[in-house]
């Protein structure tokens, strides 16, 4: 194998990982221009799309268990913006981080009563763990694509929702001065609930795509959870867009740090590089060095 | 017909009491003016119609209803729409869509609607850009249309405001301080404009610091002291009262020094 096709290898896997992070970044974007608050409980969306998937895969044909995940975890994301959020909006944005960081534990601790400590994962969507598909000579799973495409389309769809419709505008209104736009007949609070719910939805995508590939498990949401945060905040909070290149960059250093330093090293040089980036560029690659306008879209 | 009905309004942060028991009345199609000096309560007042302050005591009727209880979103859906004294607007979105979002209260599609884009609801979309490009026009910036609102001057960040409070197709309409920051020129039109706007049914209170601008357009002006309402009538009425030449003049300060006076006069120039 030619060093170009080992360099594309990792390449490709680093996208894959990077995508996911992306996913996780974009929803870590979302609630945090809607409301301000940082969702540590993000990655456990991932996690409970994929396990939710799992579960309904005994039961109905794949597209129905993942549509079904998303849709599950959506409703989840949503009731939690109400019963946690809502009632507490009018405390300290802190208050509500920490709520998120113990509602991360909590999720986790339900997970593992409800399935248990077993990783499990969704059958690949086309072909199984040996197909593989050649590109320029590197070999890549099936999988990868179905992730690729997944979060491009979502990206894709995400960005005209934002910008060509009635409610993304509404969404982008509130970010940018809920206090006008509640004065221009907004409902803000409802605002607030269809971010999370938009969020957890991306996340439980994310989680479904990508359980073939990285197995789900209980705990397997609290990782992403911190890479996403990573990569918000490498592309610059409170763009999405952004978020997505932060995401990629992650999952990139990653990949080829694995190839020349330990696999122990594999986290130390995502957040060394997040690290030298923050001391040049403080508000992130994309972000405005103002501060100003840190949540609008 | 009583459009809007203050009554026993009142407001205190802290010890201060911003607004005490305040009432008056704002009739159909008339444009009202509230002054007062700086720190009178006028502000308080409009936060607490618009709905971002409750009011401790007293209720506020607005054709009738009792809307002290709703939401500022919730008043806005009634009919009452506002500006600021520094224009609030979306500063990375378009002068367009700034305008947009105010016509979101008159619009039937809910989300469900809008991700699945149904042929009604891209109709929807249509006519809400025309409307707002048509309020664009009103207030005369269709040049400006596309251009991020953050890159406006301070005169044409409060016309796009002022655009997008009548988007949301408002029955009553509260300025606060439209002209500060204008110039001359600038006051005129606006005075001009805001007649324009009353012709086509709006009803409007204002506050504003301009007398010039308040006793032309006003046809009923409202004087606060203190959080108090001191005197309310026409414009030359108020003019003459002598509670309200002792407040902006000082009291046995009829003859104040001469620029002292010239920049709170009450009489038209």
């Amino acid at each position: 194998m030619g060093s170009e096709i080992l360099i594309l290898q990792y390449l490709l896997s680093g996208i894959t990982k990077g995508s996911i992070y992306a996913m996780v970044a974009i929803g870590f974007n979302l609630i945090f221009s809607a409301t301000g608050v940082l969702n540590f409980a993000q990655g456990e969306f991932v996690m409970l799309g994929g396990m939710i998937a799992v579960t309904l895969s005994f039961y109905f044909p794949l597209p129905v268990a993942v549509a079904g995940a998303v849709v599950i975890v959506a409703c989840i994301g949503c009731l939690l913006e109400l019963l946690f959020f809502r009632p507490l909006r009018h405390h300290s944005i802190l208050h509500m981080i920490i709520i998120t960081i113990g509602l991360s534990i909590v999720i986790q601790e339900a997970a593992l009563h409800i399935w248990d400590e077993k990783v499990r994962s969704l059958p690949y969507f086309t072909g199984n763990e040996i197909s593989s598909v050649k590109i320029y000579g590197a070999a890549i799973s099936p999988q990868v694509l179905w992730v690729l495409g997944t979060i491009t389309v979502s990206v894709i769809l995400l960005h005209i929702f934002l910008r060509y419709t009635l409610q993304g505008r509404a969404m982008r209104a509130c970010s940018s001065n809920p206090e006008a736009a509640m004065l221009a007949g907004i409902n803000i609070s409802n605002m607030r609930t269809l971010a999370f719910g938009l969020s957890a939805a991306l996340g439980a995508l994310g989680g479904c795509v990508i359980s073939p590939i990285t197995m789900t498990q209980y705990e397997a949401g609290a990782p992403l959870a911190i890479k996403g945060f990573a990569a918000a905040i490498l592309g610059g909070l409170g763009n999405p867009m952004a978020a997505v290149a932060g995401g990629l960059l992650i999952g990139i250093i990653e990949a080829f740090s694995v190839s020349k330093l330990p696999a122990a090293y594999n986290d130390v040089s995502a957040f060394a590089i997040l690290l030298l980036v923050l001391f040049i560029r403080p508000h992130g690659l994309f972000g405005s060095p103002s501060g100003q306008g840190v949540r609008e879209f | 017909m009583k459009l809007l009905e203050v009554l026993n309004a009142r407001r205190s942060f802290g010890g201060l009491v911003a607004v005490d028991q305040v009432s008056f009345s704002v009739f159909s199609g008339q444009i009202k003016a509230m002054i007062g000096p700086n720190g009178a309560g006028k502000t308080t007042l409009f936060n607490i119609i618009s709905g971002l302050l409750p009011t401790e005591t007293g209720k506020i009727l607005f054709k009738g209803k009792n809307i002290h209880r709703l939401k500022p979103f919730q008043i806005a859906h009634a009919g009452i729409s506002r500006t600021f004294q520094n224009p609030s607007l979306f500063l990375k979105m378009s002068v367009l869509e700034n305008v947009m979002v105010g016509r979101h209260s008159r619009t039937r599609w809910g989300f469900i609607g809008c991700g699945l884009r149904f042929p009604g609801q891209i109709r929807e979309e249509k006519h809400i850009q025309e409307a707002a490009l048509e309020q664009i026009a009103y207030v005369g910036l269709e040049h400006l249309a596309d251009s991020p609102a953050g890159s406006l001057g301070f005169g044409q960040r409060r016309m796009v405001e002022l655009a997008r409070a009548l988007a949301t197709e408002p029955e009553l309409l509260l300025l606060d301080e439209p002209a500060s920051g204008l110039n001359p020129k600038e006051t005129e039109d606006l005075g001009l404009l805001i007649r324009k706007i009353r012709d086509t049914g709006v009803t409007i209170l204002l506050v504003e610091h301009d007398m010039s601008l308040v006793m032309d357009i006003s046809d009923d002006v409202l004087v606060l002291h203190n959080g108090s309402v001191i005197a309310e009538g026409t414009p030359s009425a108020v003019q003459d009262d002598q509670k309200v030449i002792s407040v902006y003049l000082g009291k046995g300060l009829a003859h104040a020094a001469p620029g002292e006076k010239s920049s709170m006069r009450l009489r038209r120039p």
